[in-house]
Formats: C-alpha cells, sequence, structure tokens
C-alpha cells in the first residue's frame, strides 16, 4: 500500500526546544486520524507542518504520493478547520462557502450548485444568504466544515474543532464528523488533547508528548495494549505493577511470577498495566492479585470507580457494579487473567 | 452642591472658549451688513451666495476636495500595506522601521513644506498640487499606519490562514479578506487624513503658486480686510471638517460596539 499521507523524520526546533522530533507516520486514504497529545505535545505543529502552514526543520510530507514538503498551504491539497473556525466575517455563509471555489475560478452557475449541495451535507439547506454574525456556534463550525470540504481536498485538517462546543453539542458533532468522513471518503486528520473524542472518532490514534509520537495505531489497540507508559496513561486509568523481567516469557511482581511476553531483557525493571474494567473483585480470574481494601468508592451513574490498596501498598483501580454497592473499607479478593497483563 | 455648580461653570468656561470664536465666526457668516463686527443684523445669506459665485473661492474648494481625496486614499493605502507587512512578517530592525514610518509626525509642517518646496524646485518642477499632494501623504501616512496597525491583530491573522489555505494569493487577501475586515479603521483613517489635509495651510501655501487650496485663499483674502464673505467660506469649511470627524467616531463607535 502506498501511504496516502506519509511524514517522515520530521524535526521542526524553535530556539533550543523541539516542537517535533523525527515524527514519522503513514496513515491510509479512508483513515480518521486523530493526534491526541496533552498541551505543547506538538500535536498542532505536526497538524501545522501538514497543513503548510509550519516550515520543518528537517523532514518530508507526502501527500498522494506528491513530496509537498517546499509547498505552501495554498498549493496543497489539504483544507483546515481552524480552533475558532476563522469564518470571513464580512461574508454571507453562501459566500465563505463558495470562496474556494472562486478563486479555482469555478463558473457562477456550477459554484451554485456545489455551495447547495455543500451546505445540505452539513445539515445548513437554506442558510446561504445569512450573516456569519447570526449563525450559532455549532453552526459556524458547520460552514467551516463546508468551506474546507467543498475544494475536495485530499486531506481535511482539523484543529480542536469541537473545543468551543459545549458537551452535548459536542458529542452530536462528533457523530456528523464521522458521516461526513464515510460520506465524502477523505482523510481527516483531527488535533485533540480529549481523550473520549479521540476514541469515538479516530481509526488511527497518533498519542503525542514531547514533540514525539509514543503509539499510533488503532483506538482499541492503543488503549488495551499502549506501546508505552504515557500512551497507557492518556488512554485511561489503570493499576501499575511494578515487575521484573525473568525471561521471555516470564515477570517477577509482588503477587509471584506471572506469564507475561517481553522482549526486555532479562534483570530489567518494567510496569504491568492492568485496565480497571480487567480487575475482576473475585478470584475467577486465573492470576491472583491478592488482596485489597477499599479506599474510595465513587458512583459514576453505570458503576462505581473503586480505588483500592494492599497491604504492601500496592494501588488498584477498578470498576464495579452499581448493585455491589462497595462500602469503604471493605476488604476485596482481587484477580485478572494473563491477557490482561500489558507490560509498558 | 457648590461643587457641582463650580464643576459645571468651569466646563461651560471650557467650551465657551473653545467654541465661541467658531460661534461668533458661523453666526456673522449670516451678517447682513458689511463688516463681520457686532451689532448682528440678519441673518441673511447674502454672503454665502457671495463665497459661493467667487471664482476664486470655488476652485480652491475643489482644489482642496482634489488635494484631500488623492492624499488621504494614498496615505491610507500606503499605511495600510506599510502596517500589513508590520503585523504579518518578521525581519530585522522591525521596531526601527517602525519608528522611522512614525516619525514624520514628529516633524514640524513647516520643515515638511520647504523640504518639499527646494527638492520639487531642484528637481525641476515648480509648486503645484501635486507637490502639496506629495507633502499631505507624507504628514498623514503615519496616522493612518497607526490606525492600521492597531486593528490588525491575531484574530484577523487566522482568518486570513484559512484564506490562504484554500488558495488565496497574498494580494487577494489583502484586498478580498484583511480590508474589508477592518474598513471601519480604513474609512475612519481617511476622514482623519482628509480633515487634516483640509485645514493644512504652511505646506499648501508654500507649495502652491496659482493653483491654491481653500485655506490658502482664505488666508489672502483676509490679508484684503474683514468681510463676512471669509466668515462664509470658514463656516462651510468647519461644517465640512465637523461632517467628517462625525462620520469617524461613527465609525470607530460602530466597531468598538460590534
Amino acid at each position: 500500500m502506498i501511504p496516502h499521507l506519509h511524514v517522515e523524520g520530521l524535526t521542526k526546533t524553535y530556539g533550543d526546544t523541539a516542537a517535533l522530533n523525527d515524527v514519522s507516520l503513514a496513515v491510509a486514504a479512508h483513515d480518521y486520524v486523530v493526534l491526541l497529545g496533552p498541551s505543547g505535545s506538538g500535536k498542532t505543529t505536526l497538524l501545522s507542518v501538514i497543513g503548510g502552514f509550519t516550515e520543518p526543520s528537517a523532514g518530508r510530507v507526502t501527500i498522494a504520493g506528491r513530496d509537498v514538503t517546499s509547498l505552501g498551504p495554498a498549493a496543497r491539497p489539504t483544507t483546515t478547520v481552524f480552533q475558532d473556525y476563522a469564518l470571513f466575517p464580512h461574508m454571507s455563509v453562501e459566500k465563505n462557502v463558495g470562496f474556494g471555489l472562486k478563486l479555482r475560478r469555478v463558473a457562477m452557475p456550477e459554484r451554485r450548485r456545489r455551495v447547495e449541495r455543500a451546505l445540505e451535507m452539513v445539515g445548513l439547506a437554506g442558510f446561504g444568504r445569512r450573516g456569519i454574525h447570526e449563525l450559532s456556534g455549532g453552526q459556524r463550525q458547520r460552514v467551516a466544515l463546508a468551506r474546507a470540504l467543498i475544494v475536495e481536498p485530499e486531506i481535511l485538517l482539523l484543529d480542536e474543532p469541537l473545543g468551543a462546543l459545549d458537551l452535548n453539542l459536542r458529542r452530536q458533532m462528533q457523530d456528523e464528523l464521522l458521516q461526513l468522513q464515510k460520506r465524502t471518503g477523505r482523510c481527516f486528520v483531527h488535533v485533540t488533547h480529549d481523550q473520549e473524542e479521540a476514541m469515538a472518532l479516530a481509526t488511527i490514534i497518533v498519542v503525542m508528548n514531547k514533540g514525539r509520537i509514543e503509539d499510533a495505531g488503532p483506538p482499541q489497540r492503543v488503549y488495551a495494549r499502549p506501546a508505552t507508559r504515557f500512551a497507557a496513561a492518556f488512554m485511561g486509568e489503570s493499576a501499575e505493577l511494578a515487575a521484573t523481567v525473568i525471561s521471555a516469557t516470564t515477570v517477577r511482581t509482588e503477587f509471584g511470577d506471572l506469564p507475561v511476553p517481553t522482549t526486555a531483557a532479562p534483570g530489567s525493571d518494567l510496569t504491568i498495566i492492568i485496565r480497571p474494567e480487567n480487575i475482576r473483585a473475585d478470584s475467577s480470574g486465573a492470576t491472583p492479585l491478592g488482596q485489597a481494601r477499599i479506599t474510595e468508592a465513587i458512583f459514576q451513574g453505570a458503576h462505581y470507580r473503586v480505588l483500592a490498596t494492599s497491604e504492601s501498598g500496592q494501588n488498584f483501580i477498578l470498576r464495579l457494579p452499581p448493585s455491589a454497592a462497595p462500602a469503604q473499607g471493605a476488604v476485596l479478593t482481587l484477580s485478572c487473567q494473563e491477557a490482561d497483563l500489558v507490560p509498558v | 452642591m457648590k461643587t457641582r455648580i463650580a464643576a459645571y461653570g468651569y466646563m461651560a468656561l471650557c467650551y465657551g472658549f473653545i467654541f465661541l470664536p467658531v460661534g461668533v465666526l458661523v453666526l456673522f457668516s449670516f451678517q447682513s451688513g458689511n463688516l463681520p463686527v457686532p451689532p448682528f443684523n440678519g441673518p441673511s445669506l447674502r454672503w454665502y451666495e457671495a463665497a459661493f459665485s467667487d471664482d476664486r473661492l470655488v476652485s480652491a474648494f475643489a482644489n482642496s476636495l482634489l488635494v484631500g481625496g488623492f492624499s488621504s486614499a494614498l496615505s491610507v493605502l500606503l499605511g495600510f500595506l506599510a502596517a500589513y507587512g508590520m503585523a504579518r512578517y518578521d525581519f530585522p530592525c522591525k521596531r526601527l522601521i517602525e519608528i522611522l514610518i512614525i516619525l514624520p509626525l514628529a516633524v514640524s509642517y513647516l520643515l515638511v513644506g520647504m523640504g518639499l518646496l527646494v527638492s520639487a524646485s531642484a528637481l525641476g518642477f515648480g509648486p503645484s498640487l501635486v507637490t502639496v499632494i506629495i507633502g499631505h501623504v507624507v504628514i498623514n501616512m503615519p496616522l493612518a499606519f497607526a490606525i492600521c496597525l492597531a486593528q490588525l491583530g491575531e484574530h484577523q491573522r487566522k482568518i486570513e490562514y484559512a484564506a490562504r489555505d484554500l488558495g488565496a494569493s497574498t494580494a487577494r487577501i489583502l484586498f478580498s479578506i484583511t480590508a474589508p475586515m477592518i474598513a471601519p479603521a480604513l474609512i475612519a483613517a481617511f476622514c482623519l487624513c482628509f480633515t487634516l489635509s483640509w485645514d493644512e495651510f504652511l505646506i499648501a501655501f508654500l507649495n502652491t503658486r496659482f493653483d491654491v487650496t481653500l485655506p490658502v485663499v482664505i488666508w489672502s483674502l483676509l490679508r484684503g480686510g474683514l468681510n463676512p464673505e471669509t466668515n462664509a467660506a470658514g463656516a462651510f469649511i468647519f461644517l465640512f471638517s465637523a461632517g467628517l470627524i462625525l462620520l469617524v467616531e461613527v465609525f470607530l463607535l460602530r466597531k468598538r460596539n460590534a
């Protein structure tokens, strides 16, 4: 497969600090890529380099087989939906959406038809003559999407597009973004710091930290078997067990020798993570995790989020059904399955 | 209560001091007698009629419009472009260049006028309205520059990025995105430059001979003695400038409330 978007060895330095440090990534044409990371992780810089707004200090960007590294934003087959939408305030909705077509010298009747179709696609049919100031946040977001998609870019770049919306609207826009991506069949690259949003949208999650890619892959894999401790922590909570490698198949922990395949050298230390939903509050799992006392039980609607600590001081996070009504101070017997032990 | 009365009295005195001469000028432009001095007889539009049928005044009025229009348009265009470069690009000695652009504001009009006259004649051009236009651009462009620069913020930068992203050239962005976005400031800058050009005497006086502007004609009328016709012309000029300033206020205020 020739990747649709291919970045190789991208580095961007500002003085002494590296906003991007040797970043490489290859994604297919139908992918919904989410760049996920805390602020300052380099995700926005990466998006900006792909869009042509920031010139990399080193590295290459290839889109649909064409090296675009030296091209400016106007010459690239990408368009961007900006964080605060960056709509043209002095133009009507249809003028905003039709701007890219006008620059491409698309004749008026054709332009009008395509603008109408684009507005229909984002659910704003009939809004063409309105001014930007008459629109709500969600509607502006849709205009920005229509304006960027109408020129049929190879890649649509989205810079924290849902950041300014309230929770309900954000959920709704997530669904619409997914549908849009499927319907247009284009590659979307979306930047966010919200891990839930990333999982809801992505076919590929790219976890970034300090200018590097920590992990990249399908959300299920990145969540269940993260490549690094940072990726594990950023994707969600887990219990962390300290372990020492004994052999290629075994690690030693305070709960005995556990069957964990690893490529780390014998004698080296590593961390085993267990996601909360994989810890059982009984001995039904093949791997016993000893006993722990509940220090806190927080009701979260569908489940209790339970924090527990063993006598040796090992902390656990697990989920219990509301029917279990866990009480602070109660002692649980914990276990899990071998497959749920993930070395990072 | 007492301080309040004192405060209002003080205010009345201040405004009286500022506006009484203008008020008197306007009042005696409606004089029906031959001298713009008390007692006031009238009102009569006799002197307005005289002013509007005075060829010198009318052609000076046209010249002033011409100089004001051209010099203000040029000032705003150059100031806008300079401000855009200053706001959007990084280059060495940026601060120094900004100071150099602003500096003409501090140079006396007398120096600008004399300098222009000397330079123009050294280059073989006699005094003309073109020289006056150049002089007014010199004194007004820094003002237009400062007004535009204050309006070009980071918010518009994102919007300009969006336009570039969709394929727009820099020239296109400047004239179909940036300029319309700061249109109120551009119009305000134009009106201010126009008002200053409309009133400017020294540069216009030094650099014109036969085609003169309104302030120069009025000055020569005054040398011939007091005459309500001068009052009428002055009142007319005043109303014109006041109208422009009002426009500036409207545009700037509308911008602030938006």
